[in-house]
């Protein structure tokens, strides 16, 4: 069809976590501009069946922007050139005609390769399960208007609560650091009612946690904030960094 | 089989507080832990169930195929949580959120459960704020409401358009939490593929890894399964590209009952397919009705532009045929109407199968910044796909693919048939009827996983003392070794087309004969056509290996093969109920006016179906439905 688009692939391609990859080279013809970036790996992946290859693993679901599966490095940038935006809401119409595109999975120290464009993205979990939560069992609530939050707090912490997980402020570091995810978390309980109780607690641990798990120190060069489909603001780090050192100036508390 | 729904009776306010004050029986806290209870799945249902049944005490152990449990699909809901809270003083209750939820759901679903979801909605309000939850609040530092389709009352609760991600966030945060005290063991990256029945009781799951494509089995107390919604049959939906039907049906294969499979939810806004390319489609959430209106231009096939059509040549036909809610009327009203305005020769866009949804009024009555904050990211995520600005054009939208009300048939302990097997959530058949209401599937998933199971599935610890089977069964032997055999048999077919074509054929098949409208005829020509896809399947499928243990295509192959024989089962269903209920449409059964006609006479009853073999006819039975507290009636929505 005219006004569709050839795109050649270089693509990161190895078999399991143990096993050596390298990249391979494809070309994707007759991509329709209207196509997400996905669906033109979708598109490539039924010709490989058909011709007798296998297909390229990338992790993926909701295919719009809020699970947090999907996430791979196209040419040195987290989920693609365009901000606030997931690669599965990339579209291809954002691309000429005849570019080459290198696709690598996210690099880091704590998210090892599972296969292709796939990594393990499990120390991301282990954070949240140190303190990333309020302890409050079922039948413990309150009156849900018992405890009022202004606007402005409420937005702020919005911010932090709209994290999805995905990981691409870790891979678009180079220092491999979490701080962009962990803080997130961290800032968006701290402007909450309900957060209070635990704060000291929770910032201590999941920082430590998170250096633990093998992520990086960070080093303030705001990748993070740049690669982040959802815009978290790395003032989210300046405050986590306080509520840190804070969480250690009062040892006792918790 | 005679099906016992356990419904208490009495006052419709008392029943759910008289069965848990004197039927169901407890669990002493100190024996709790010795009792293993496997989850399937953790989405709100899931996540929900898996961290209060931990909190009260007893080992759990929760399963997901995702690499981490905060993706389930749930995480994508936009629009809202309905809550009888009555915040806005608009003289709602528990009573109001019944009656419109057992009306949304055109009279075909359980009352003293629906009353029940209503009761309990106000507590799941509590304890997500609670958890930290951030809703949208007013200035003074209250919750905020906003409108959803079917009411006339402001009981939704919302944080932007990402209401699912916070609520899950919420439900995950406290499974977080039971996993770091060491009362959950999360698996992730495991798929469910069988369930393991012990003497007549659901005792354990067969499992494959994801990462290794090794089997094996996990062994408990009881499996509950929160396996959310099969509208991926129709391979174009809303739903993530996972979701699936394959903890249910294997389950149905083991003799759990499936419920009304034909009652499916087409969702009136959704952003329109734009080609072959598709993989799925994007929900638009109905929260937009509240400020945008629906349209078409009057004349057919006028191809000016929206902005160059005068308000006299449109037509806002819900406007016009629904005064009393206007663009609020319930789903199923809103996509049928849609069709027939595209039908007419009406639609607009590409191929004339949309419909427009214009915010042009409400940001010149209350300016852009204020639909921003409302909307803002609904807007961004429509203008990402379709290249188009809707501050500037209306957006075009049209039905899709979105809930499915029917799932595995539970009692009201929310237990199958199959002892020991509970179902949770979407996966269920519980409370929507033949169509939900917008905001009730979060509202029913963590109702049920808060609120409801952990006090059911102690009355069954109570009552059987489970002992957890070894892991070494023969129970479990067999279902493992039959997993194996029709993974191998899947692998071994090295046809010629892909996985997802099949999956393509089957639900552009569906869609067609089963979706938005449906005849006697043409169900019956999809019965034939999906037999003869799914023998084509198991001949010609090909499932390339080779390329490393973890192997995606084995996992997709697996669920199509399994919607290839649920397909049939949704067509059966619908052509075995030969009347017209909310999403559920046939045409030979309408009003005058083109509304769903039911036949109380013949069909208030829940359809029920056992598994007698592939390819063999299921067996129906039927739970009859009664009604003491509200009486069925033509709905009208003028
Ligand atoms: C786009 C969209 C928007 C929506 N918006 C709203 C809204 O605004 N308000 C509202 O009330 N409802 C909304 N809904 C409906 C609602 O989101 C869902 O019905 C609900 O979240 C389902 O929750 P669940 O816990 O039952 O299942 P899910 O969230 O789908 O979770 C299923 C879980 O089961 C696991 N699983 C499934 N099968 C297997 C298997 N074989 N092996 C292992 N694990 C398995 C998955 O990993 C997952 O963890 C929306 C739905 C969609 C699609
Ligand atoms: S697939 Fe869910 S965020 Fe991209």
């Amino acid at each position: 069809m005219s006004g569709n688009l050839e795109i050649t692939l270089k693509v990161w391609r190895q078999e399991a976590a143990d096993s050596a990859g390298s990249f391979q080279t494809y070309q994707v013809s007759d991509v329709s501009p209207d196509s997400s970036f996905l669906e033109m790996l979708d598109q490539l992946n039924e010709t490989l069946i058909t011709e007798g290859k296998i297909p390229i693993t990338f992790e993926h679901d909701c295919r719009e922007g809020i699970c947090g599966s999907c996430g791979f490095m196209i040419n040195g940038q987290a989920h693609g050139p365009e901000r606030g935006t997931t690669v599965c809401q990339l579209h291809m119409r954002s691309f000429k005609s005849g570019v080459t595109l290198v696709l690598e999975p996210w690099r880091a120290k704590a998210f090892p390769v599972l296969q292709d464009l796939l990594v393990d993205r499990a120390p991301m979990d282990r954070i949240q399960a140190a303190g990333g939560y309020c302890s409050t069992n079922v039948g413990n609530a309150p009156e849900a208007n018992a405890n009022l939050m202004g606007r402005k707090d409420a937005s702020e912490a919005f911010l932090g609560a709209a994290c999805i997980g995905c990981g691409a402020c870790v891979a678009s570091c180079k220092n491999a650091s979490a701080s962009l995810f962990t803080a997130a978390k961290i800032g968006q309980l701290a402007l909450t009612p309900q957060g209070q109780p635990e704060r000291a607690k929770r910032a201590a641990r999941m920082v430590e946690t998170m250096e633990l798990e093998g992520f990086g120190a960070c080093s303030n060069t705001y990748e993070c904030e740049a690669a982040c489909p959802k815009e978290i603001p790395v003032r989210f780090i300046q405050s986590m960094n306080r509520e840190y050192l804070s969480a250690k100036l009062l040892d006792d508390e918790y | 089989m005679s099906l016992d729904s356990k419904c208490p009776d009495g006052p419709l306010e008392d029943r759910w507080k008289q069965h848990k004050a004197k039927t169901l029986k407890l669990v002493g806290p100190i024996n709790r832990r010795k009792f293993n209870i496997i989850v399937v799945g953790s989405g709100l249902a899931g996540a929900s169930a898996a961290a209060t049944l931990a909190e009260q005490g007893y080992q759990v152990t929760c399963i997901s195929f995702h690499d981490s449990p905060r993706r389930a699909h749930s995480i994508a809901a936009q629009g809202g949580i309905n809550a009888a809270k009555n915040y806005q003083n608009d003289n709602d209750s528990a009573f109001r959120l019944f009656h419109d939820t057992i009306k949304g759901g055109d009279f075909r679903a359980r009352e003293s459960n629906v009353y029940r979801l209503a009761e309990v909605s106000e507590n799941i309000i509590d304890q997500a704020v609670s958890q930290g939850v951030p809703f949208a609040r007013e200035y003074g530092g209250t919750l905020s409401n906003r409108t959803f389709g079917g009411v006339l009352v402001s009981r939704t609760f919302y944080a932007a358009g990402q209401t699912g991600q916070q609520l899950l966030l919420g439900a995950y945060s406290s499974l977080m939490r039971q996993i770091d005290l060491g009362r959950v063991t999360m698996l992730t990256f495991k798929d469910m593929l069988d369930v393991v029945v012990v003497d007549g009781h659901a005792r354990g799951v067969v499992l494959r890894d994801l990462k290794t494509g090794e089997l094996s089995v996990e062994m408990g107390s009881s499996v509950v399964l929160c396996s959310g919604g099969y509208s991926n049959v129709f391979y174009l939906s809303t739903n993530a590209m996972k979701s699936n039907v394959s903890a249910t049906w294997r389950a149905h294969k083991r003799g759990a009952l499936m419920a009304n499979p034909c009652y499916t939810q087409i969702h009136p806004t959704c952003i329109p397919q734009s080609g072959d390319h598709q993989s799925k489609l994007t929900l638009m959430s109905e929260s937009l009705r509240n400020s945008g209106r629906v349209w078409v231009p009057s004349a057919e096939k006028d191809a000016r532009k929206a902005a160059q059509i005068p308000d006299a040549e449109r037509d806002y036909y819900l406007e016009r045929k629904y005064p009393t809610f206007g663009n609020m009327v319930p789903r199923d009203v809103a996509s049928r109407n849609a069709k027939y305005a595209c039908d007419e020769g009406k639609g607009v866009g590409p191929n004339g199968r949309s419909v427009y949804l214009d915010f042009r009024d409400a940001i010149a009555r209350e300016g852009e910044d204020s639909i921003r904050t409302k909307y803002g990211n609904l807007f961004q995520m429509y203008e990402k796909i379709t290249g188009e600005n809707p501050y500037q054009t209306p957006m075009q939208i049209y039905p899709a693919p979105h809930y499915t009300m029917g799932g595995l048939w539970v009692d009201y302990n929310l237990e199958s048939n199959l002892p020991g097997l509970f179902v949770c959530g979407e996966a269920n058949f519980s409370d929507h009827g033949s169509n939900r209401l917008g905001a009730s599937a979060l509202m029913q998933g963590l109702a049920d996983g808060y609120f409801v199971l952990p006090y059911t599935l102690a009355d069954y610890i109570a009552r059987e003392n489970p002992e957890t089977p070894d892991s070494e069964c023969a129970a479990a032997a067999e279902a493992t070794t039959a997993v194996k055999e029709r993974l191998d048999r899947l692998v071994g077919v090295q046809g010629k087309r892909s996985v997802d074509s099949f999956h393509r054929e089957l639900g552009m098949e569906l869609l067609d004969k089963c979706g938005m409208s449906r005849t006697r005829e043409g169900l019956e020509s999809a019965r034939a056509k999906i037999r003869t896809l799914r023998d084509e399947f198991w001949s010609d499928v090909r499932v390339p290996t080779g390329g490393g243990a973890m192997n995606p295509e084995i996992e997709k192959a697996a669920r199509v093969a399994d919607f290839l024989e649920f397909g049939e089962l949704l067509v059966v269903d619908a052509h075995n109920r030969e009347e017209s209920c909310g999403g559920h449409f046939r045409e030979e059964h309408q009003t005058e006016e083109g509304e769903a006609k039911r036949d109380d006479a013949n069909f208030t009853h829940a359809s029920a179906w056992e598994f007698t073999g592939v390819d063999e006819q299921p067996v129906e039975h039927k739970e009859a439905l009664e009604f003491e507290f509200v009486q069925p009636s033509q709905r009208s929505y003028k």
